[in-house]
């Protein structure tokens, strides 16, 4: 039954009609047109976290750790989604004030308010644990894990080195590889080694919730991928010789390095002063980096590697090697030594002692100035050639050794040292007609020879070897299946036959083991250890105290260098360091009187930094000194000094 | 439309039910995929949304197949005692109710919680159709409208003291009612769209603006036709009218309206970005179904309604759980099945041989369509956030329960329409 308004109807239907289709137009809109929704649907539940690779563990030589992980957490924040949160709760449990919850906020802000940035870096486990069941409350914050470095025995931070979030110029340079929050190993083994150690960055795409809970993975994974962990590396090190070498080189400015010959592996790797590695780890790394670059002791210097000194006896070693294999010099060479050599116009180059006639083994155990002083005279003015260029032959030979050049250790800024070539002193000279009398002192390794600790005990290593060494390196083997760089399995031959070692090798047993060697108070009971001490010559203060051994005498197992700074003879400082780490490393017991060992733990020559103003001329002449007798400009000074090498021996 | 005898003793249309059972499994598929927890996923319990709404369908149907035996002379009977009783509900709620999100809008009868306006909207609706239907025969006047206007005043102003606006709100949809059955004119629906148009305008820009604008308009109209003393006349009343409205306008916006009513209009009108804070749902709603694109996320794929991103997302929002994980492509399914439903709806009210049956299906219709519109319209933004169910999506007993009544009277009427009734 219809009533008069039946056709009213259309006009309802066509209104339901109407509004349907006014739906759909902005549903169409909303789904198909505007992709906005899409974007901030995926902004609200999508959170991508960077799952941070573990860094590569580093062991020592017999598998226990230098250097592991531990979990830190950043907290993380996306300025825009930051709701309404309880700040000050927030700043409790994090441990910051207001001011500082300001700074770091709008430092986010600005950086992106849409992606997230650390609002504050590596907070403990603890923190953390706190800071975990309140975090819902703070929309628009969450933890991201991240790991750091830790150094169980705080020992080794310069052969170590640390690790930085990388720079932008790191970023450009990894060709994206790098991310900013990402770390970089700056120096030492971190740095040479990155590659390995760093591993390969994952991400997780999860969804979190309303309330900024993690819900599962993004499409069960799928774009997931999988953080790979760095390669651990073994190094080569012995940490039980390490900490012994730190512990005795503390408050003492030095180095120590020690070999072992048969595969060039470094033992022991000491630059003192050391400093704890732990400081360079953590929210304090700043302040401790900062407090270490001021120190005016720089310990931050890696000494074995970049200080460069001037050699001393080692050289003696290395003279007599070579110019017996010149064929200018044998077993049976006597010199007569009268207290000195006698060159130029009444120059003398003085011995501590007056030895008479002597042989090779004899200088050798004596260190005798004079004897060497016509060993180089005869290399170079009696080759039926000019000086000059037999001075250029004596050079090449003596640089096989690996004297005044890179030994391509495994860690970057490594120091070649120096011997200058024979154009330096014909320009010096102003003429091509000098002869050994002009540059004398080269002949007992001091004047405007330099070399670093390394090269030092490379050079025993060659000795102990009789003739060869292999590329000394700080990592035995990398990763999981141990793989052995190739290159440091190749043995490097230094051009000396064998039998020209023996007399070497015999007067430096009679160093340390015969009763009044300049090293027999550090002799080792059982041990034929082959020493020498030394006194580098510093013409800025005291002179530097060398000591330097293998050992045992057939068939070493270890070489080692050890230079304490500005301490006078090396006998009673570098010696028995040397002695010490040889013992600890064969036999693994000292048995070194206790009040010798007292007297080196006690031995300090740092500078104090509260004199700073007083000493900082010398700290920076000491810092500097390896630069500016490098310097060949600097001629004045080398004179000077050279005259005040001449007068010395040991 | 299949028009074969049955147990009944009339025709059903069973089309009318394919829909309505059709929108039903959607709800309920959806509320599983609101309510869905992807750490737990659970079979069918009772203690989740979905396992409760597929118990309230199951009664729905056991509901319905009873409206389906019942004489449909009996609505007719019932109605003022149904109306009276649903009154006193009213009544009872206020008193004795519980107050669930600011309505005091339920009251718990052991496990289960009754909704009164739910069933205020089903009495209502008999109640009127019986009033008008007896009057179907006489020229509509002013009196019946008043009267008719009435029956609805009552419920609308006790569900206002709960205060549950949105309920309050679908009364008015029954407008619709007044103009089918010639209480209204054309004109009338005319001016109440200006009205609207007037009052959203009002809302956006200040007030004497609108009126000076509406003083020039005028004015114009009043030179343009200055011969024609009446068109003068009217435009000065047409002008003083608006004016006064407008001004109304904007003191029930300051001073009646609840502030966090005043937000949600101020929300939709674009007047304040407010994303954090009550422009959150809208936002987050928007952000949903817009992220669903052109075929969706796909059944429980759907991250924005899974984790809770949007507020009451098994009721109110439930359309925001359709747009992400079925896209447009289901959202129009979904719309379509509404229109159809809706213009099947008035087919059958047109077709009743009763006048109270035909009231009735306008009243049905008005209703459904009130709330599909206000719902899916707040989803996307485009009328303010009101708090309505959408017709058999929804999770709730009640609602699902007093939509399901309110349909299957009609068609019992209709399977009996070429009774005597």
């Amino acid at each position: 039954m219809n009533n008069g308004f039946f056709a009213r109807r259309y006009v309802i239907q066509g209104i339901f009609i109407a509004v349907a289709l006014l739906l759909a137009i902005r549903l169409f809109y909303l789904q198909v047109i505007d992709d906005s929704y899409l974007l901030s649907a995926n902004n609200n539940v999508l959170r991508k976290m960077v799952v941070y690779p573990a860094r590569g563990v580093i062991l020592d030589r017999n598998g226990k750790i230098l250097v592991q992980n531990e979990p830190v957490y950043d907290l993380m924040v996306v300025p825009r989604e930051v709701g309404n949160i309880d700040t000050l709760e927030l700043c409790r449990l994090i441990d910051i004030d207001l001011e500082g919850f300001r700074k770091r906020f709008n430092k986010a802000k600005s950086f992106s308010p849409y992606r997230e940035s650390v609002f504050e870096k590596q907070l403990s486990s603890q923190t953390y644990a706190r800071l975990q069941e309140k975090l819902f409350q703070f929309r628009g914050f969450y933890v991201q894990n991240r790991t750091v470095r830790s150094y169980p025995d705080s020992i080794a931070g310069q052969f170590l080195g640390y690790i930085n979030e990388v720079n932008d110029k790191d970023i450009e340079r990894s060709n994206g590889f790098y991310r900013p929050g990402d770390y970089i190993g700056v120096s030492g083994v971190e740095r040479a080694y990155e590659e390995m150690l760093r591993g390969q960055r994952g991400v997780q795409n999860l969804m979190v919730d309303a309330l900024n809970r993690p819900k599962g993975h993004y499409m069960d994974g799928k774009y997931d991928t999988l953080a790979r962990a760095g390669e651990g590396l073994v190094s080569s090190l012995d940490l039980e010789v390490q900490k012994l070498a730190e512990r005795f080189l503390k408050n003492k400015r030095g180095a120590a390095v020690a070999i072992e010959p048969s595969t060039g592996e470094i033992l022991a790797f000491v630059s003192s002063p050391s400093y704890d590695p732990n400081l360079l780890v953590g929210r304090e790394k700043g302040n401790n980096y900062m407090k270490l670059l001021n120190d005016p002791n720089k310990p931050m210097f890696i000494r074995p590697i970049q200080a460069q000194y001037s050699p001393g006896s080692v050289f003696k070693v290395v003279s007599a090697l070579v110019a017996q294999q010149a064929g200018m010099l044998n077993e049976k060479t006597i010199f007569y030594c009268g207290g000195g050599y006698h060159y130029g116009r009444g120059h003398v180059m003085r011995c501590m002692h007056v030895d008479g006639s002597i042989n090779l083994i004899q200088a050798i155990q004596h260190s005798c100035n004079t004897y060497f002083g016509y060993t180089y005279a005869t290399m170079l003015d009696k080759r039926k050639m000019k000086p000059e260029k037999a001075y250029s032959l004596w050079r090449e030979a003596v640089m096989k050794f690996g004297i005044a050049r890179d030994l391509e250790i495994d860690l970057p800024n490594e120091r070649k040292g120096l011997l200058p070539t024979a154009d330096f002193y014909t320009k010096r000279f102003g003429n091509a007609n000098w002869t050994s009398s002009f540059n004398i002192s080269n002949s007992i390794g001091q004047g405007e020879v330099e070399i670093t600790v390394l090269q030092m005990a490379n050079i025993m290593a060659i000795v102990a070897n009789r003739g060869y060494y292999y590329r000394p390196h700080l990592i035995k083997s990398i990763g999981e299946d141990h793989v052995i760089k190739k290159e440091f399995t190749e043995k490097i031959d230094v051009g000396v036959e064998e039998r020209y070692f023996e007399p070497v090798i015999e007067g430096m047993s009679r160093v340390v083991n015969v009763p009044g060697g300049t090293g027999y108070s550090v002799r080792i009971p059982g041990i034929e250890m082959c020493g020498k001490t030394g006194t580098a010559q510093n013409p800025h203060g005291k002179d530097h105290a060398v000591f330097f051994a293998f050992a045992p005498r057939e068939n070493p197992k270890i070489a080692v260098a050890v230079l304490v700074e500005n301490m006078g003879f090396g006998g009673s400082w570098a010696g028995p360091i040397a002695s010490m780490m040889i013992e600890q490393y064969l036999k693994d017991t000292i048995t070194m009187p206790k009040a010798i060992q007292e007297r080196v733990l006690n031995g300090n020559n740092l500078y104090v930094p509260e004199e700073e103003k007083s000493t900082s001329g010398t700290v920076a002449a000491v810092q500097n000194k390896s630069k500016q007798t490098n310097r060949q400009k600097d001629t004045t000074n080398q004179q000077a000094s050279l005259k005040a090498v001449l007068n010395k021996n040991d | 439309m299949t028009n074969q005898r049955n147990i009944f003793g009339g025709n059903i249309d069973w089309v009318t039910i394919l829909i309505w059972f059709c929108l039903c499994i959607i709800g309920w598929f959806n509320i599983h995929a609101a309510v869905f927890d992807p750490e737990h996923p659970s079979i069918v319990s009772l203690n989740t949304n979905y396992g409760r709404q597929f118990i309230f369908i199951i009664a729905s149907m056991i509901t319905a197949f009873f409206i389906m035996m019942i004489d449909s002379k009996f609505f007719n009977y019932i109605s003022p005692v149904f109306y009276g009783i649903t009154l006193l509900l009213l009544v009872l709620v206020l008193l004795v109710g519980q107050n669930v999100g600011g309505n005091q809008a339920w009251i718990s009868i052991g496990a289960f919680k009754l909704q009164p306006s739910e069933f205020a909207k089903l009495s209502s609706c008999l109640l009127l159709a019986r009033y008008l239907g007896d009057y179907t025969n006489k020229t509509p006047n002013f009196k019946t409208l008043f009267f008719g206007a009435l029956i609805l005043l009552a419920p609308v102003c006790l569900i206002m003291l709960q205060p549950d606006t949105g309920s309050a709100m679908t009364f008015f949809s029954l407008v619709f009612v007044f103009y089918r059955e010639g209480y209204i004119s054309g004109q009338l629906l005319l001016f109440a769209l200006l009205c609207i148009i007037l009052f959203i305008l009002s809302l956006l820009f200040s007030e004497w603006y609108i009126i000076g604008t509406l003083f020039v308009l005028c004015a114009l109209g009043a030179f343009l036709f200055r011969r024609n003393r009446k068109a003068i006349s009217s435009a000065i009343i047409l002008f003083v009218a608006s004016a006064v409205f407008v001004l109304f306008v904007d003191f029930a916006y300051n001073h009646i309206l609840q502030p966090h009513q005043r937000h949600r209009i101020d929300v939709v009108l674009g007047k304040i970005d407010d994303p954090r804070g009550k422009g959150y749902n809208l936002r987050q709603s928007k952000i949903a179904i817009g992220s669903g694109q052109l075929f969706g996320k796909g059944y429980l794929q759907g991250t924005q309604t899974k984790y809770n991103f949007v507020p009451e997302q098994s009721t109110d929002f439930i359309f925001c759980t359709v747009g992400e994980e079925w896209g447009f492509v289901g959202s129009m399914v979904v719309v379509s099945l509404y229109l159809a439903l809706l213009l099947k709806v008035i087919q059958i009210a047109e077709r009743q041989r009763t006048s109270f049956a035909r009231v009735y299906g306008y009243c049905v219709a008005s209703i459904f369509f009130f709330h599909f519109f206000i719902n899916i319209g707040m989803t996307i933004g485009i009328v303010p956030v009101i708090g309505i169910p959408l017709p058999f999506l929804s999770y709730g007993g009640s609602s699902l329960l007093s939509f399901t009544v309110l349909l299957f009277i009609l068609l019992r009427f209709d399977s009996n329409r070429k009774g005597l009734v």
